[in-house]
């Protein structure tokens, strides 16, 4: 690899790859992406390999292995390029007849295509695949197309332009202008302004600032971030080196799970072939800007991805939170302004510089501009990530998307955020996806994680269930949060097993008040939300525990709730 | 140093610049309750207890006496229904802890506080921190620390340390509100400490 120093250098360099491309030589883009790995996809990759070396083909066709295409429930999906023709639930049997018939003899396989349960009818192209076609794939979309682990295969997308653009044809300041034009809202839970937070940072009077990406995803389902990192880590390395410019910070942090192996690979492929090719480190494309990025891990603990303990955690300490009062985008990491931003955020930013704020303002609704990464689990068909403009009805996402409740049950509730967020109940489903309006409702979107609820689950149980989580998460410092969490948990312990009591609504009402009062951080004052939304909607699901020993939704033994 | 004042109860109060809500009432003579400060140390935020009204740009916040800044026209209450609520729940959260508590005991009877409103653990310990931080920030010797998280979180001497420093010190003893302190030494002492610095103290 040779130093870029130029914009210039930089298009030639692009063109150089994409000439090395034939446009119409046959490719085969292989899911990687965790699920499909569980699903057995390395079988399926090293089937393509063998069958391939077999018929000498290896000039002939290229494999590539990709990151998350979004449709895991029907993983190991394949995509043979260039007629995108994608196949599901792909067997490393398949391979043979794939190659012979496909590949080569450009026919489609349909027993191995999209079929849509309900009208039986075949699609054999991404394009055409309900799930793929209504998304908005502007930062997934081009996961299917790149090997996350080569930066010429980023380039060949337009990679990179975004910072080109940036550093050659746009001060600081304009960047910061148009990050704060676009509404760029920070995705990982607060929908804060990203372009103010930026300008706090940038405006702080320390010399020294810095960066970060936070990369630690650690609810329970929570999943978007580690998908769109791992397939095209580049996009989020770009946008943060744009920020990074606007902000005049010149030293930046990758923050994430230690647990991660594959993400972790990627990333650190990413920053040794950019720092190659000299997008990363002194005198970026020759434009006299110095930016380095460092990668840390976590230390197996929720509350690290809190903005301060994560600081804190950089500065090698333990992860302790620390006041909200103190603004870490002014006193931040080592009391220097730091500016913190989670991975889809800082991937939306190269596509605002490319195509402009105007461009992102055209997508969205009023307050919530851009796409928007939803992670679907929980009782629902498609367990999957999925992208989609602001303002998608919940609804979609739920039925056109996610495919409905699997097994003809109803859908009870939805809930988003995890452990900090909240539920809402089925009769909201026309609600659209947007910061306030959700926040409004008491079911703030979080990192978007969606959680599907069918009829069959307790929400007390289900309450219980993030207390617990939340219990062994908090740092233990304060307590209200180490206390009070452990109480409420003991609380809806007592009422999922028959024991509940009268008056316990009201405790868990007022634990929940001094919780979300007099907590030091935002997990122990958001660690009663869900049980507060729960409460809102199905009060008497929690009062049936008590007063009848009964479990409407029968999750709940129903032998404890009578014995006690 | 600059001057700020400030309004707490309805009072005016002059502070620095720098100080905390907690020092600037002191100053004042307007006491506010508090668990793990220590004048000593550091201010930690951990007990809460010392948690009051902050009128800031047309909200109140509730804000922690002992960490908050001081700030012009700021405006504090240090007591209200909300606040009073607040405070007997921390403690009924610790007396499930250490029901024999003293300084517990006599705030409990302030706030109203039932000791027996949940169910009793007792771990004796009410993570106040101020044993660890006593041995950090003023001894420096990092003999006792905090292990674990969440709601196992608890204090633990650290065994190479200990044996070597805490004979002669103990100085944290008496800052601690609970009996767990000292049960923590025993312990520790008990299942490492090497038998020669056993032999060489002094007889009592």
């Amino acid at each position: 690899m040779t130093r870029i120093n130029s914009a210039a250098e930089l298009e030639e360099l692009r063109q150089g790859i994409l000439s090395k491309k034939d446009p119409d030589k046959p490719s085969i883009a292989i899911c990687a992406g965790l699920s499909c790995l569980s699903l057995g996809n390395c079988k399926v990759i090293r089937a393509f390999n063998e069958e391939i070396r077999k018929q000498s083909l290896e000039s002939k066709i290229d494999v590539i292995t990709t990151g998350c295409h979004g449709f895991c429930e029907k993983g190991p999906i394949v995509v043979i390029n260039p007629e995108e023709v994608c196949y599901l639930e792909v067997k490393p049997e398949d391979v043979p007849e794939i190659i012979s018939q496909t590949v080569i003899g450009k026919k489609v396989i349909d027993r191995l295509v999209y079929t849509d349960p309900n009208s039986g009818e075949k699609a054999a192209h991404m394009t055409e695949i309900p799930f793929y076609k209504n998304q908005m794939r502007v930062l997934m979309g081009n996961n299917s197309k790149i090997n996350p682990q080569s930066i010429d295969d980023y380039l060949a997308v337009g990679g990179y332009s975004a910072l080109a653009k940036a550093l050659f044809e746009m001060s600081p300041v304009q960047v910061l202008e148009e990050v704060k034009i676009a509404n760029l809202r920070g995705r990982g839970g607060g929908g804060f302004p990203a372009g103010r937070k930026w300008e706090t940072t940038r405006s702080a009077p320390n010399e020294v600032k810095y960066v970060i990406v936070n990369a630690h995803e650690g609810e329970p389902g929570a999943f978007m971030d580690r998908a769109l990192f791992q397939a095209n880590p580049h996009s989020v390395l770009e946008g943060l080196i744009i920020g990074s410019y606007a902000i005049g910070s010149h030293q930046g942090f990758i923050y994430t799970r230690h647990d991660t192996p594959e993400l972790r690979k990627n990333i650190d492929l990413a920053l040794a072939q950019a720092e190659e090719y000299g997008l990363l480190g002194e005198n970026i494309l020759g434009s006299g800007f110095n930016f380095k990025v460092e990668v840390h891990f976590d230390v197996g603990i929720f509350v690290s991805g809190e903005s301060s303990a994560l600081m804190r955690s950089i500065e090698g300490k333990a992860p302790e939170p620390r006041p909200k009062y103190i603004r870490t985008s002014v006193n931040g990491i080592w009391d220097r302004p730091s500016n913190l931003n989670n991975v889809e955020t800082w991937a939306n930013v190269p596509q605002i510089i490319s195509k402009g704020s105007e461009w992102y303002n055209s997508i969205g609704t009023d307050r919530s501009k851009g796409t928007k990464l939803i992670s679907l689990s929980g009782h629902v068909c498609n367990s999957t990530v999925v992208e989609v403009p602001m303002g998608t009805s919940l609804k979609e996402i739920v039925y056109d998307f996610g495919g409905g409740i699997p097994n003809g049950k109803k859908l009870k509730a939805i809930h988003f955020g995890g452990p900090m967020g909240g539920t809402i109940p089925e009769s909201l489903i026309d609600t659209t996806l947007d910061f306030d309006v959700l926040s409004k409702l008491g079911a703030s979107m979080g990192a978007g994680d969606m959680l599907i609820i069918d009829e069959d689950t307790c929400l007390v149980e289900l309450a219980r269930y993030f207390l617990d989580f939340l219990s062994g998460e908090s740092c233990g410092k304060c307590v209200p949060c180490r206390e009070g969490i452990r109480q409420m948990q003991n609380i809806l312990t007592n009422m999922t097993k028959g024991k509940g009591k009268e008056g316990d609504i009201e405790l868990l009402e007022e634990l929940a008040e001094v919780i979300g009062a007099a907590a030091l951080c935002s997990l122990g004052r958001s660690a009663q939300k869900p049980l507060l939304s729960m409460l809102k909607y199905f009060r008497d699901e929690f009062e049936a525990h008590i007063k009848e020993k009964r479990c409407p939704a029968h999750f709940c033994k129903e032998a404890a709730l009578e014995g006690a | 140093m600059s001057e700020i004042i400030l309004q707490i109860d309805g009072k005016e109060v002059t502070a620095n610049k720098g100080m905390t809500v907690l020092e600037a009432a002191q100053q004042a003579g307007i006491s506010i309750p508090t668990l793990c400060h220590h004048r000593k140390l550091d201010p930690y935020g951990g007990c809460r207890f010392c948690t009051v009204e902050a009128d800031v740009r047309g909200w109140t916040n509730y804000v922690a006496a002992c960490l908050y800044p001081v700030a012009n026209d700021l405006v504090i209450r240090t007591r209200s229904e909300k606040l009073d609520r607040i405070r007997k729940m921390i403690l009924e959260l610790l007396l499930a802890h250490a029901p024999d508590a003293f300084d517990l005991q006599d705030l409990a009877k302030e706030y109203g506080a039932n000791k027996d409103r949940f169910e009793k653990e007792s771990s004796f310990c009410i993570h106040c921190g101020l044993c660890v931080r006593y041995c950090t920030e003023v001894k420096k010797q990092n003999a006792i620390t905090f292990v674990d998280k969440g709601k196992t979180r608890e204090i633990s001497f650290i065994p190479e340390i200990a044996s070597k420093e805490c004979w002669n010190c103990k100085e944290c003893f008496p800052l601690c509100p609970t009996e767990a302190l000292q049960a923590a030494y025993v312990l520790a002492q008990a299942l490492v400490f090497p038998i020669p610095s056993l032999e060489s103290t002094p007889k009592e």
